[in-house]
């Protein structure tokens, strides 16, 4: 059951206990409790919401950054992750394998002020070797969910 | 002018549900629970294929039969989810969706005045088809109470001398009835004693909610018995590429392959194609859109207990068939007020044959967001309809 709640509340985080009930076949408050010990264990760490900017009257812009960095003793990288991921602006901060070791999403409310952030901030930090930093055009899609085209119902009304 | 027209094909009646389609085809508005076939689109990887394959020009016929390739997963397949064995080479053929290989089972198997056993509520081919192959064709008309199943009583009352065939059309549409395994077995039974033959439509058979689905053809003596009809537009979400097959004892497959050959040639390329990669990588895309509509058929039927209006439960395809005997209206004129009142488009239970009177038929092959919106309306209909009876 808890695989089934996850990916149900994963796409739609809205829908209430009593529906997740109701199409899971199973007791309201069995659901109930699921949700507080996944709570509790930290699996679901938040509910949040999709907006496209882009669509508002608000500025925005998102940058993804690499960060090259060197790990410190004893450490490892996550001194440094914990310094860069206590910003605000900083939207997520991922260690990865292959040419550089974290990236780091960024919302900032122009380029000036994502640009201000990577050469004030970022690279005078202790240990970070060299960024680069990648301005996101449009996004197609994010988090699963395609952005650009809406569904729309393209079969007969009626069929045998 | 001399009549050009056929006088079998002219005493066969239009389907019903096209009546209906003309209805709701006016009206913009409508919110329909009215088709057959899947939401879902074809998941990429298998559409991706169909692509690939046109582009590396794979646009020949292929042997009548169906691609080797194709013939082997489905024999696969048929190892894996029923234990049966069939021989690639001889038992399988690829049609133009399941309905092709019902007329090609019909055609090599009937001798003028053979018998038919023709289950219904059903799908709306088996009779005109049976009709079209100098069959004739005998209704058995399934019950609520059994949850629309056949039973090997009424299967026995329903055998004469001139018995043939038995349509075996499980899980169901319209009702979403299926027949488990001690079901089939004691069908099997009559089957084997009055040495009958089964052909078995097993399109929905990857849409169960209870136990896996099973294949009369699995059982003891039956495989020989048996014409197994199955496809990729229910399971994959393929309807419009029309794609289905069936296996069958090497001597009838091959008089279907003839019939196939001549009138079909062979079934569409890029669709084979797909379909392999359906069978090979496609297991987890099934599953996912069977949780689905399980959640969908479990918020119907919750909704309808709700409502109070009666519905048994079915756990098969992907339709419920709730019953409307209380309001006194038929099918058709609870649909089609349904329809103009309150713009939901629902399928009378006579399109499936006049035993699906006092029923109708909804599918869930909708989004839940509509299925609650669609079903809003329903319950407002029917409370106002109670209301009119004070």
């Amino acid at each position: 059951m808890r695989e089934q709640i996850l990916s149900i509340i994963e796409k739609n985080s809205r829908i209430d206990i009593k529906e997740l009930a109701v199409i899971l076949g199973a007791e309201e408050i069995d659901i109930a409790n699921e949700l507080k010990a996944l709570e509790d264990e930290g699996v679901i760490c938040g509910y949040h919401t999709m907006i496209d900017w882009e669509k508002t009257s608000i500025e925005k812009v998102t940058a993804l950054i690499e960060v090259r960095i060197t790990p410190q003793r004893g450490q490892g990288y996550d001194n440094i992750a914990e310094r860069i991921y206590k910003y605000p602006e900083v939207n997520s901060v991922y260690l990865i394998s292959g040419g550089y070791d974290l990236l780091v999403t960024l919302d900032g409310k122009s380029l000036k002020a994502v640009s201000s952030f990577v050469s004030d901030k970022l690279s005078t930090l202790d240990g970070v070797l060299s960024t680069a930093t990648h301005f996101i055009l449009k996004k197609y899609k994010d988090h699963g969910t395609i952005l650009t085209k809406k569904y729309e119902d393209t079969r007969e009304k009626v069929t045998p | 002018m001399r009549n050009p027209l056929s006088d079998k094909i002219i005493t066969i009646k239009p389907s019903g549900i096209r009546k209906f389609f003309d209805i709701v085809n006016e009206m913009d508005d409508a919110i329909s629970l009215g088709v057959g076939e899947p939401d879902f689109d074809t998941p990429w990887h298998i559409r991706d294929e169909g692509i690939y394959s046109l582009e590396k020009g794979r646009t020949f016929y292929t042997s009548n039969s169906g691609l080797k390739e194709l013939r082997n997963e489905i024999a696969n397949y048929m190892k894996r989810t029923q234990g049966i064995s069939y021989d690639p080479a001889h038992e399988i053929i690829i049609t133009v969706g399941g309905s092709e290989a019902i007329d090609l089972a019909f055609r090599a198997m009937i001798n003028p005045g053979d018998e038919v056993l023709i289950p219904q509520p059903s799908y709306v081919s088996y009779e005109p088809c049976a009709i079209l192959a100098d069959a004739v064709p005998v209704i058995i008309e399934l019950k609520e109470e059994d949850e629309f199943r056949l039973t090997a009583q009424q299967l026995r009352n329903a055998i004469t001398d001139k018995t043939k065939i038995l349509v075996l059309p499980f899980p169901n549409n319209p009702t979403g009835a299926i027949m488990e395994k001690k079901d089939l077995e004691e069908i099997a039974e009559v089957i084997r004693e009055k040495d009958l033959y089964v052909v078995s439509d097993e399109i929905y058979g990857e849409l169960t909610y209870k136990d896996k689905h099973v294949s009369i053809a699995s059982l003891p003596g039956m495989q020989e018995r048996t014409i197994l009809i199955n496809g990729f537009s229910k399971a994959y979400a393929m309807t419009g590429w029309r794609l289905g097959y069936a296996c069958a004892p090497k001597a009838i497959m091959e008089q279907m392959i003839k019939i196939h050959q001549f009138a079909i040639m062979c079934a569409p390329t890029t669709s084979q194609y797909a379909a392999v990669e359906a069978l090979r990588n496609g297991d987890d895309d099934v599953k996912g859109m069977r949780e689905s509509y399980n959640q969908r058929r479990r918020f119907l039927m919750h909704a309808f207990a709700k409502m109070g209006l009666q519905c048994f439960e079915p756990y098969g395809a992907f339709y419920v068939f709730p019953c409307i005997k209380e309001f006194g209206l038929s099918s058709e004129e609870f649909a089609e007020r349904l329809l103009r009142e309150e713009k939901v488009a629902v399928v009378p239970g006579t399109a499936f044959g006049d035993c699906g009177e006092g029923f109708l038929r909804i599918s869930y092959a909708y989004s839940l967001e509509n299925l609650k919106i669609a079903l809003e309306k329903i319950e407002k209909f029917v409370e106002k309809l109670r209301r009119e009876a004070k």
